[in-house]
C-alpha cells in the first residue's frame, strides 16, 4: 500500500468491562503492519487500559495489557495520554505500564486536528 | 467523494447501524460513492442471514444486502470479530464477505472520508 | 474537524470530552441520543450555548423528530437531515465520532 495516512486511535474506554479496548488494539497492530503513521491516544477511562499490575485470573478474561508493551516492536511509538484524564483518576505516569507522552488538552486537540483518519473506541 | 463507513454495533440493539445505513443512502443519493462498509465489534451481527425481525419492522440485514446489490457497496465483516461471535460463511447474508482488519485500514487509506458509527 | 456525538449528555461524558477537545472553529454534530443536548431547558443548555461561542453546533433533525423534540431546538443550533450530515463530513477534512 503506497499511500501513507495519519491514523489516530482514540481510546476512551476502560478494559474488560467491554471489549472495545481489546479490539481497538487489534486494529492498531494491523494498521502498523500496513506501514501507516499511527498515533494512539488515551483519554477519559481509556487511560485505565495502561494501568500497571492488571491481574485478570479471577475474571477469566485474557489480560491483554502486556500487548501495549509489545507495541514498540511494531514501530508504534506515538502513545499519548491526556494529562487531565490521568489526574481525574488519581493516576500518574508512574502508574502506567508503558512509556507515554503526557499531553495537555490543547496539545492533544491540535494533534487530533492534524489527522487524516480518526478511529475512536 | 469516496466514503468508507465503520459500523461497530449490532442491529436493533443500537441505532448505529440505522444511522450508518441512512448516511450511506443519503451519500449515494447525492452522487457520492460508498466504497466499503466495515463491520467491527458487535457490528458483525449485521451480517447474519438468520435475522428475522417482526414483519412490521425494518429488516436491517436485508437493507444492507440490497444496498450492496444496487450500489456495489463492499460489505466487509471482520473475521476475528465475526468468529468470536459465531458469524461465519454458512450464516452470512448475501452481499457480505468476511475478511481481515486490513480491509478497514485500506478503507482508511483509499477513501476520502471514513465515518464511524457505534456506541 | 467534524465532531460527531451520539450520547445523551446527562448520562455519558462523551459530549463533555468532545467540547473539551474540539478546537475553536470546529463543527459538532449531535445525533442519536445526543440530540437531547440540543434542546432548550436541558440541564446542559448552558454548556451548548457556551460552546457556540467557538464552535458551530448542528443537530440531526430526523433524530430530534423521532424523540418528539423538533420544536425545542436551542437558538443558534442548526438542524440538518442525513444529506446535511453527508455535507458536513465533506466540508471538513476529517471527522471523529466520540463513541
Amino acid at each position: 500500500m503506497s499511500d501513507v495516512k495519519k491514523f489516530m486511535f482514540v481510546n476512551r474506554k476502560a478494559p474488560y468491562g467491554t471489549i472495545y479496548a481489546l479490539e481497538a488494539l487489534e486494529v492498531v497492530l494491523i494498521t502498523a503492519a500496513f506501514d501507516q503513521d499511527v498515533s494512539l491516544v488515551f483519554m477519559d477511562d481509556g487511560v485505565y487500559q495502561l494501568k500497571k499490575g492488571q491481574q485478570t485470573k479471577g475474571i477469566e478474561i485474557k489480560n491483554f495489557s502486556p500487548t501495549y508493551r509489545a507495541l514498540e516492536g511494531y514501530d508504534i511509538e506515538k502513545l499519548y495520554v491526556e494529562q487531565e484524564s490521568l489526574e481525574a483518576r488519581g493516576l500518574t505516569e508512574d502508574d502506567l505500564l508503558v512509556d507515554v507522552t503526557v499531553m495537555t488538552r490543547a496539545e492533544m486537540s491540535e494533534l487530533m486536528d492534524q489527522q487524516d483518519v480518526v478511529l475512536s473506541f | 467523494m469516496k466514503f468508507g463507513i465503520v459500523v461497530n454495533e449490532g442491529p436493533y440493539q443500537h441505532q448505529s447501524s440505522d444511522s450508518a445505513y441512512l448516511f450511506c443512502k443519503a451519500a449515494i443519493e447525492k452522487g457520492h460513492e460508498v466504497w466499503r462498509v466495515f463491520f467491527y465489534h458487535d457490528g458483525v451481527n449485521n451480517a447474519t442471514k438468520l435475522t428475522e425481525p417482526p414483519q412490521d419492522d425494518r429488516h436491517v440485514v436485508n437493507r444492507w444486502t440490497k444496498l450492496a446489490e444496487e450500489h456495489k457497496v463492499d460489505l466487509v465483516v471482520c473475521v476475528a470479530a465475526a468468529l468470536r461471535r459465531g458469524i461465519r460463511d454458512d450464516n452470512l447474508a448475501p452481499g457480505f464477505r468476511i475478511s481481515g482488519l486490513g480491509q478497514l485500514v485500506e478503507a482508511g487509506t483509499k477513501c476520502d472520508r471514513l465515518v464511524t458509527f457505534g456506541d | 474537524m467534524l465532531h460527531i456525538v451520539n450520547k445523551s449528555p446527562l448520562q455519558n461524558g462523551a459530549l463533555d470530552s468532545c467540547l473539551r477537545m474540539a478546537k475553536a472553529g470546529s463543527q459538532v454534530l449531535l445525533i442519536e441520543d445526543a440530540v437531547y443536548a440540543a434542546t432548550a431547558g436541558n440541564a446542559c443548555e448552558g454548556k451548548i450555548r457556551a460552546a457556540m461561542q467557538n464552535l458551530q453546533v448542528f443537530v440531526l433533525g430526523p433524530d430530534l423528530a423521532a424523540r418528539g423534540l423538533s420544536d425545542r431546538v436551542i437558538e443558534g443550533v442548526s438542524s440538518v437531515d442525513y444529506g446535511g450530515f453527508v455535507e458536513l463530513t465533506i466540508a471538513n477534512p476529517n471527522c471523529q465520532s466520540w463513541l
